[in-house]
C-alpha cells in the first residue's frame, strides 16, 4: 500500500503570538518550529498501516527551507522518504491544496492522511481540498481507522458533537487525523541517524504549474482585547463563595 | 451578477440548532438579496417555519431518499449545484463537526475561498464580505478578505445573536438531481457517548477541571456546581490523557475552542494552550489554590482557594440565588 501522509510546519503550541499593529503575520523571530501536532496523529497511523499492511509511507510537505527540519522527524519517526514543496510564498488552503494534490497525483497513492487541522491558522481546510481536487472521498476528525487493502475498503469513526458516527469509504481516500486516533512514537536515536540519509526530494513550488493566487487573504492580525484585571477574592472559602456568586449574580449577571 | 446567500444547515427530525438561526441573523445583515435556507434528511420540511421565523426568505429540504445518510461528497454535489442555480454571493456553515467537513468540499467544488469559523461577517466598502476568525486557537485574530467569485464562511457558534424577523420562509422546491449510489463516502451508523453531554461549543456556561482536582473520582465535586449552574464539563488536557474524564472535555489548542458566558476554570494553572481555548469567553472565574498561577491573569474573576471547599459552597450559593430567583 502506498500512503501519503501531509505534514505542516507550524509553531510550537506554546509559542506566545507577537503582532506589530498592522502586521497580516505573526512575528517568528526565535519562534520555536514543531510539526503540527494534529499531522504527528496522521504519521502515526500511517507507519502502523504500513507495518500491517506493508508499502511505503511518503511525507510530503510545504514551505520554506526550515520546514526539512520537520520533515527530517518524520523520516526519524519512521516514514521512507519525503517530497518538500519549497516556496517562501504566503499561501492559503487553496493553494497548499493544489499544489500537495499535484504532488499525490505524480506519486500516486492508495491513501492519503494528514491532521484534522493545522494548529496555526485553524483552517481545517487542506484534507477536503485536497480530496476534491483529486477527485477522493473523505473522512474527516477520524478517531479510529480501519483499512482492508484488499478490498479497498475503508471503516473509520469520526467524532462528532457528543457523538461519533461510522463512516464507509472505498479507496483510496482523504483521512484527517484527530487526537485520540493513536499516541505518536518519539524518533529512537538510530532512527533518527537513519532519516539523515533518507531520500527528501526538493520541488519548488513554481515548477508545478498551478495557479498561486490566494483567494482567502489575511488582511490584517489583532491580539485579542485584554481582560480587565482581575477581581481575586481571598479568605474564608465559604465567604469567597458567597461573594464570588453574589458578583456573578449582580455584578456581571450572568447567573 | 450573484446575489443573495445560501445558508446551510444540518438538521435531525425538524430541528436545528441554534448556530442555524445565528447564520440567518448575520445573513439578513449582509444581504441586499435574498436568504435561502438549505437543510438534509428526513424530517427537513418540517425546519421551514424556524427557518423563516428567524430570517430565511426561502427553504430547500432535500428530504429525499438520496439524503437519508449523511454523505460528504454527495451532500457537497447537492450544495454546490444549488448555489449555482441560485447563483448566491455567499455560501454560510455552521463550524460545527458536520459543517466543517462539509464546507471545504464545497469550496473545493466551487472554486471558491473559505474562511473557517468565524466569529464576524461583515460587509466591506468595496461591497465584498469580510470576516474576523480566530488563528492559533484564540491567541490571535485575523481580518480576511475572499477573492474568488463566490465566498464561503463557517461561522462559530455561540458568539453571533439570533433575531426574529419573521421572513417567509417559502418552500422551494430544487432537486439537484444526485442518486445515493454515486455517494462514496457514507455514515452506517451513529454512536451517542453515554450521559447525552452538553456540546462545550454550544454552551452557555462551562465549570472546567484540572489536575488540581487531583482523581476521576473527585470530579463529582464539579459535576455537583454544573448541575447546580445548568452547565457543560470540560476539562484540560493531562486530565483527559489521564482517563479521568472523556477525551470530549478536553479544552485548549489541541482540543475544543470555547466561547461560553462563563468558564470556571478549577484547579487549572492556565497554561498558554489552555487560554488559547478559552478567550473567546465572555467571562472567566478562576478557582486556584496558588495566587501565582497564571489563570488569575487571564480570568475576571478568581478566588484563591482550596478547590474542595470552594466549589460545594458556590454550589450551594448558587442554587440558593437560583430559588430566590
Ligand atoms: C503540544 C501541546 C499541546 C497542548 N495542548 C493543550 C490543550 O489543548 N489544552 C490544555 O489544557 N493543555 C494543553 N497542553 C498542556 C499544557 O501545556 C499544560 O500542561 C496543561 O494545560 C496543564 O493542565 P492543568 O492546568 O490541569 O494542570 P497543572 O498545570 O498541573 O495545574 C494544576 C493546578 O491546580 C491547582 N491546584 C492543585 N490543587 C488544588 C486545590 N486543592 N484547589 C485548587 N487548586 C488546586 C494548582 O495550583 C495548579 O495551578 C498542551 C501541551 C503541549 C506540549
Amino acid at each position: 500500500m502506498k500512503i501519503l501522509v501531509l505534514v505542516k510546519q507550524v509553531p510550537d503550541t506554546a509559542t506566545k503570538i507577537r503582532l506589530n499593529p498592522g502586521d497580516a503575520a505573526i512575528q517568528t523571530d526565535g519562534i520555536k518550529w514543531v510539526i503540527n501536532p494534529y499531522d504527528e496523529f496522521a504519521i502515526e497511523e500511517c507507519l502502523r498501516l504500513k507495518e500491517k499492511h506493508g508499502g511505503e509511507v511518503v511525507v510530503v510537505s510545504m514551505g520554506p527551507a526550515r520546514v526539512e527540519e520537520a520533515i527530517r522527524q518524520a523520516l526519524a519517526m519512521g516514514a521512507d522518504r519525503a517530497v518538500h514543496i519549497v516556496t517562501d510564498a504566503v499561501v492559503d488552503s487553496q493553494v497548499a491544496a493544489r499544489a500537495l494534490a499535484r504532488v499525490c497525483q505524480d506519486e500516486g497513492y492508495d491513501l492519503v492522511v494528514t491532521g484534522k487541522q493545522a494548529v496555526d491558522d485553524d483552517q481545517a481546510q487542506v484534507g477536503p481540498l485536497v480530496a476534491v481536487e483529486l477527485g477522493l472521498p473523505q473522512v474527516t476528525v477520524v478517531l479510529k481507522l480501519e483499512v482492508d487493502p484488499d478490498a479497498h475498503q475503508i471503516r473509520a469513526e469520526r467524532e462528532l458533537e457528543g457523538a461519533s458516527e461510522v463512516v464507509e469509504l472505498s479507496m483510496p481516500a482523504v483521512v484527517t487525523a484527530q487526537r485520540g486516533l493513536n499516541e505518536p512514537r518519539y524518533p529512537t536515536l538510530p532512527n533518527i541517524m537513519k532519516a539523515k540519509k533518507k531520500e527528501v526530494k526538493s520541488v519548488p513550488l513554481e515548477s508545478l504549474g498551478i495557479d498561486t493566487d490566494p483567494w482567502v487573504v489575511v488582511e490584517e492580525l489583532t491580539l485579542p482585547p485584554e481582560r480587565p484585571a482581575a477581581k481575586i477574592l481571598t479568605g474564608e472559602p465559604e465567604e469567597a463563595a458567597r461573594e464570588l456568586a453574589r458578583l456573578l449574580h449582580e455584578e456581571a449577571k450572568v447567573i | 451578477m450573484a446575489e443573495g446567500i445560501l445558508v446551510v444547515t444540518n438538521q435531525e427530525e425538524g430541528r436545528v440548532r441554534r448556530v442555524a438561526y445565528e447564520m440567518l441573523a448575520v445573513a439578513q445583515e449582509l444581504a441586499p438579496g435574498k436568504v435561502t435556507a438549505l437543510t438534509f434528511g428526513p424530517g427537513a420540511e418540517h425546519t421551514r417555519e424556524g427557518l423563516g421565523r428567524y430570517g430565511a426568505d426561502q427553504v430547500v429540504a432535500f428530504n429525499g431518499s438520496a439524503y437519508t445518510r449523511y454523505s460528504s461528497d454527495g451532500f457537497a454535489e447537492a450544495v454546490a449545484k444549488t448555489a449555482e442555480s441560485l447563483d448566491v454571493e455567499a455560501l454560510l456553515f455552521p463550524a460545527n463537526a458536520w459543517g466543517k467537513d462539509l464546507a471545504p468540499r464545497v469550496a473545493g467544488l466551487l472554486k471558491a475561498g473559505l474562511a473557517s469559523d468565524c466569529t464576524e461577517i461583515y460587509r466591506r466598502d468595496d461591497g465584498r464580505l469580510g470576516a474576523v476568525r480566530p488563528v492559533y486557537a484564540g491567541k490571535a485574530f485575523a481580518r480576511v478578505a475572499i477573492q474568488s467569485p463566490r465566498q464561503v464562511f463557517s461561522l462559530r457558534p455561540n458568539i453571533q445573536a439570533v433575531k426574529e424577523t419573521g421572513r417567509a420562509g417559502a418552500a422551494l422546491d430544487m432537486d439537484p438531481g444526485l442518486d445515493a449510489a454515486s455517494f462514496k463516502a457514507v455514515v452506517t451508523e451513529v454512536l451517542t457517548s453515554p450521559g447525552g453531554q452538553l456540546e462545550l461549543t454550544e454552551a452557555d456556561i462551562i465549570v472546567s477541571g484540572g489536575r488540581g482536582v487531583k482523581a476521576a473520582e473527585n470530579f463529582k465535586v464539579l459535576e455537583d456546581l454544573a448541575d447546580a449552574l445548568g452547565a457543560a464539563m470540560g476539562s484540560s488536557r493531562p486530565v483527559a490523557d489521564e482517563g479521568w474524564v472523556p477525551h470530549s472535555y478536553h479544552i485548549g489548542q489541541t482540543g475544543k475552542v470555547v466561547s461560553p458566558t462563563v468558564y470556571f476554570a478549577v484547579g487549572i494553572s492556565g497554561a498558554i494552550q489552555h487560554l488559547a481555548g478559552i478567550s473567546g469567553s465572555k467571562y472567566i472565574v478562576a478557582i486556584n489554590s496558588d495566587a501565582d498561577a497564571p489563570i488569575f491573569k487571564a480570568a475576571n474573576y478568581g478566588v484563591v482557594g482550596d478547590l474542595f471547599k470552594v466549589v460545594p459552597a458556590l454550589a450551594e450559593e448558587i442554587r440558593a440565588i437560583k430559588k430566590d430567583a
